[in-house]
């Protein structure tokens, strides 16, 4: 099967026209969040210790903070934060489409080298807010998400990029397609819990500081954050979703390496640093059931999950090698 | 004795049609006012589990809001001066607490990092010899702590078997905790609902027994687990219900799958084999210990459940890509093999690819490698053939430059020549020769020639890919196309370059665990989907007397602290109850 270069070009404006459309979101993020009226953080903390450590506190409601004083006549800051949602909508039909010509232009999934799967990780993330964003206000969070998406995917237009071709044959396998696809879903709602996670313990930093009447540096965001309480629940939220997902991708891929080297568990790199993110992630879930541990010292292990899930892609892609190594890296 | 007995009940709501006091009388009626009592005592139950005070958002009502099985911290200081005794148990319960299973995550994820760095026995035994023989002092060293095996080293299965003796001791007496809980009664109401995060009261014209029935019904019909206490007139009369038992079992079935997981891992590398063969094309491999190139038994393997197959290469063929940024990678492999899967069994033609592997009697055939093996003659000065076959090279880089080497024991002196095999052969000033694309578009090899003992034998073990040259001298070197001669110096004979072959390499494995494996994993991914989606969540229901004949009702629910509400729910049944009213007035949510 032939390459399709026509389409793969297109597919690269795509991209290009998606960086666009994020970058305008970015400033439109910013714009807004500089625009909103910050809350009191104090009081917060006041109302979550009287819940009993605040781990009774319940946080489905929609975050709220976006609305208040800006109702009625749209101010600035919240058009801003309209448009820029409205852009990112834009933005991730324009890679959707980019992902979706790829895989066309060499008829196959476009999971084929770090290029590809920089570019559907990035759709993944931008997937994962739009699907928050469906329900509930989350455009606070935007601009920590618009801002990932975007290194990710200059990245991969930079140093990644690879012309679109055909597999090596170990990567032609339905399984590589379940595994890729879960892990994709994964990268992005994992990057989302992950900014979310950071945000987390900006709030609680500040409300923490405020409390025990210190300054804090980063006051000016804290304030702009939802309650401390509903950001952890919102992270936790996020990562017990996807640990069965997760634990999935694994198990898949344990399958396709059966399939491919008759063993399904063989300590390659790659496998090793699934298997450390999978147990880190593990790590956070029980921490935030262990006494001592929930909150920010859970925080802090989640992150550390993400920087090794993070380096499971990157590191071991392009410093380690193994049996994993694509073409065209 | 189950109170789940209204799972079959459909969901809408007026199902509702027994009056309150067609209703059959509950069987635990008796005990009501006792279990009352006891409530309003400390809240605590007898037969559930008691708490030690694990939870952090444990109120006085303790039993009411634990949901979680899980084990309580171990206070250090708790063993001093109990004795032997007393230091033991302290000791299973530090290794089962919580917070060892943590430490023990972190190590395990520690100690796995060192095997993704160095080089690893299991899956690279080349690279390891080479890393220990560029510095040997530190590579000795760094072999005795286990860094090149470190899957298979005493400090990485301490870790993992602590974790899960750890494991096994903690959730065993979990399953027997939720098993009681699963078939005892669900907690009773705390004595001040209202202090609960999610309450609502109400009055209604009802009679107070009228509004129990009727709350229990509407539990039991949404499949809550329900447990009443009839209104006896005198004092206050409740209703409590529990929903979401899957949380904790399916927490528990992972944990064991977990376990599972392990065992059938062990299963698999003990009683499983894998095994290597190199085969030219035309060449044949039977199913036996002996025929294979490297053949790796679990402890307790038996070399006469290898089933008795074989097969021969009949064809290998490879595809790669043309021009371009990935010009030369590899798009398409595949054996075309002739098998017979029992001796006498007519022969039969497969194709074995990448990710298709041969499946006989349970073992799998897996098509791992493949290379080159020219074809080389050597004549004496006679003119007589004292070596003729296709010789294995093996690939050193992408484009398939291989190298290897031909032993001629038979010519007197001994001769042994050295070879490069290049596909398409290219030589320049830098590179010196090398192969610029791995498909044999223009073949070339290069050979060195050596003459002297072979040292064959000296009884010690050679490598059919490597000359021991040291009982012997070379004597020139040459370049051949396919078809060349090359006269040998000294007049040693000749040389041909009669054209190549090419090899396939395949690994052929049984791992007895693997359906085992996958068995847990699926079980462990479903557990664990249960524990982290279900809402484990409980409501009460009071209702009391206020002496001029207004029912007042109180309703409240409560869940596992972290990510979920019973809102909606205690919103529903309010409605339901306020709707079953004639007249009702009810107090905002939250107040
Ligand atoms: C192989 C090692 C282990 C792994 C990978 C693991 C993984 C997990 C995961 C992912 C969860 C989250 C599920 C949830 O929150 O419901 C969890 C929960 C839990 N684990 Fe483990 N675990 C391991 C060992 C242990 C051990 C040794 C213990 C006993 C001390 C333990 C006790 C618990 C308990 C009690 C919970 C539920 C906490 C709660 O109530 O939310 N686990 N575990």
């Amino acid at each position: 099967m032939d390459v399709n270069v026509t389409l793969a070009t297109y597919s690269n404006y795509l991209v290009y026209g998606a960086i666009a459309a994020y970058s305008i979101a970015m400033v439109g993020f910013a714009l807004s969040l500089a625009a909103m009226r910050g809350r009191d953080l104090a009081p917060a903390v006041v109302a979550e210790t009287a819940d009993g450590a605040g781990s009774v506190a319940v946080a489905t409601k929609p975050v709220t903070t976006l609305g208040g004083p800006d109702d009625g006549a749209l101010p600035p800051g919240r058009r801003a934060g309209n448009i820029a949602m409205s852009l990112m909508w834009v933005g991730t039909l324009l890679l959707g489409g980019g992902v979706l010509l790829r895989g066309l232009s060499v008829g196959r999934v476009p999971w084929g080298n770090m290029y590809e799967f920089s570019i559907s990780a990035a759709l993944g993330v931008a997937v994962a807010f739009l699907v928050m964003s469906l329900r509930r206000d989350v455009r606070w969070l935007g601009i920590f998400v618009v801002i990932p998406v975007l290194f990710t995917l200059g990245s991969a237009i930079t140093f990644l990029y690879t012309d679109a071709a055909q597999l090596v044959p170990a990567l032609k396998s339905y399984w590589l397609v379940i595994h890729v696809l879960a892990a994709i879903v994964c990268a992005g709602a994992f990057c989302v819990g992950a900014s979310v996670t950071v945000l987390f313990l900006v709030a609680d930093a500040g409300e923490r500081r405020a409390l025990a009447g210190r300054p804090y540096r980063l006051d000016w965001l804290a304030r702009r954050l939802p309650e401390s309480y509903k950001l952890d629940a919102t992270a936790y939220r996020i990562h017990a979703f996807m640990f069965p997902l997760w634990t999935f991708a694994v198990v898949a891929g344990a399958i396709w390496a059966e399939n491919a080297w008759g063993r399904y568990w063989g300590w390659d790199p790659k496998e090793t640093w699934a298997f450390i993110t999978w147990v880190a992630y593990a790590a956070y879930l029980h921490a935030r059931a262990t006494a001592g541990w929930k909150g920010r010292k859970a925080a802090v292990i989640g992150l550390v999950a993400f920087g090794c899930f993070l380096f499971n892609y990157f590191g071991v892609n392009i410093l380690l090698t193994g049996l994993h190594s694509y073409g065209g890296v | 004795m189950t109170d789940l007995r209204d799972d079959a009940l459909p969901d809408s709501n007026d199902a509702y049609g027994l009056a309150p006091d067609d209703r059959a009388p509950d069987d635990r009626v008796g005990d009501v006012g006792g279990r009352v009592d006891g409530v309003a005592d400390d809240g605590v139950r007898d037969d559930r589990v008691r708490d030690d005070g694990v939870r952090d958002d444990l109120a006085p009502d303790g039993d009411a809001r634990r949901m979680s099985t899980a084990p309580a911290e171990v206070d250090a200081s708790a063993a001093i001066g109990i004795g032997v005794l007393g230091w033991l148990r302290w000791a299973w319960r530090t290794l089962t607490s919580m917070r060892t299973a943590l430490v023990l995550l972190f190590l395990l994820a520690l100690a796995s990092v060192p095997g993704s760095i160095f080089p690893q026995r299991g899956t690279n035994p080349i690279a390891v010899t080479q890393y220990i023989a560029d510095d040997p002092s530190r590579g000795r060293f760094m072999d005795r702590l286990g860094l090149f095996d470190v899957f298979a080293s005493p400090w990485f299965a301490a870790i993992y078997l602590l974790l899960f003796v750890s494991l096994a001791g903690c959730v065993l007496p979990r399953s027997l905790a939720h098993w009681r809980i699963v078939r005892s009664r669900p907690p009773a109401a705390p004595r001040h609902l209202t202090r609960l995060p999610e309450h609502r009261t109400l009055s209604s014209d009802a009679t107070p027994q009228q509004v129990l029935d009727d709350a229990a019904e509407w539990l039991r019909k949404n499949r809550w687990r329900v447990d009443t206490e009839r209104y006896d007139g005198a004092r206050a009369g409740a209703v409590a219900a529990e929903k979401g038992y899957a949380r904790e079992t399916g927490n528990l079935v992972f944990h064991v799958a977990l376990l599972v997981l392990l065992a059938a891992v062990g299963l698999g590398s003990l009683g499983g084999f894998r095994g290597t063969v190199i085969l030219r094309e035309g060449s044949s491999f039977a199913n036996t210990r002996a025929q294979f190139d490297s053949f790796n038994p679990g402890k307790v393997f038996d070399d006469s459940s290898l089933p008795p197959f074989s097969f021969t290469l009949k064809k290998f063929t490879a595809d790669y890509q043309r021009g371009g940024q990935q010009d030369g990678a590899a798009r398409e492999f595949s054996a075309d093999i002739t098998l017979t899967r029992t001796p006498g069994a007519a022969p039969e033609s497969q194709r074995v690819e990448v990710n298709e592997p041969l499946v006989v009697d349970g073992v799998k055939v897996f098509l791992v490698g493949h290379g080159y093996a020219p074809s080389i003659t050597v004549k004496n000065p006679a003119g007589e053939v004292v070596f003729r076959d296709s010789v294995v090279f093996l690939p050193q880089d992408g484009n398939f430059s291989s190298t290897g080497v031909v032993k001629v024991p038979d010519s007197t002196p001994q001769l042994g020549l050295k070879g490069f095999f290049l596909p398409t052969a290219a030589v320049d000033d830098v590179r010196g020769p090398h192969s610029t694309f791995p498909a044999a578009d223009d073949p070339a090899v290069f050979l060195s020639l050596w003459s002297g003992d072979l040292g064959l034998d000296n009884g010690r073990p050679q490598s059919v890919y490597k000359l021991d040259t040291t009982a012997m001298t070379r004597l020139g070197l040459e370049a051949l196309r396919p078809g060349e001669t090359w006269t040998l110096p000294d007049g040693l004979g000749t040389a041909t370059f009669d054209g190549y072959l090419e090899w396939a390499s395949f690994s052929v494995a049984h791992d007895p665990g693997k359906e085992l494996a996958l068995l847990a994993s699926v079980v462990a991914i479903t557990g664990l989907a249960l524990s982290l989606l279900v809402r484990r969540r409980r409501v009460w229901v009071r209702v009391s007397n206020d002496g001029a004949g207004v029912t007042v009702v109180e309703i409240a629910g409560l869940t596992r602290s972290e990510h979920t509400t019973v809102t909606d729910e205690v919103d529903e049944l309010t409605r339901h109850l306020a709707g079953r009213a004639t007249s009702a007035a009810t107090t905002p949510p939250g107040a």
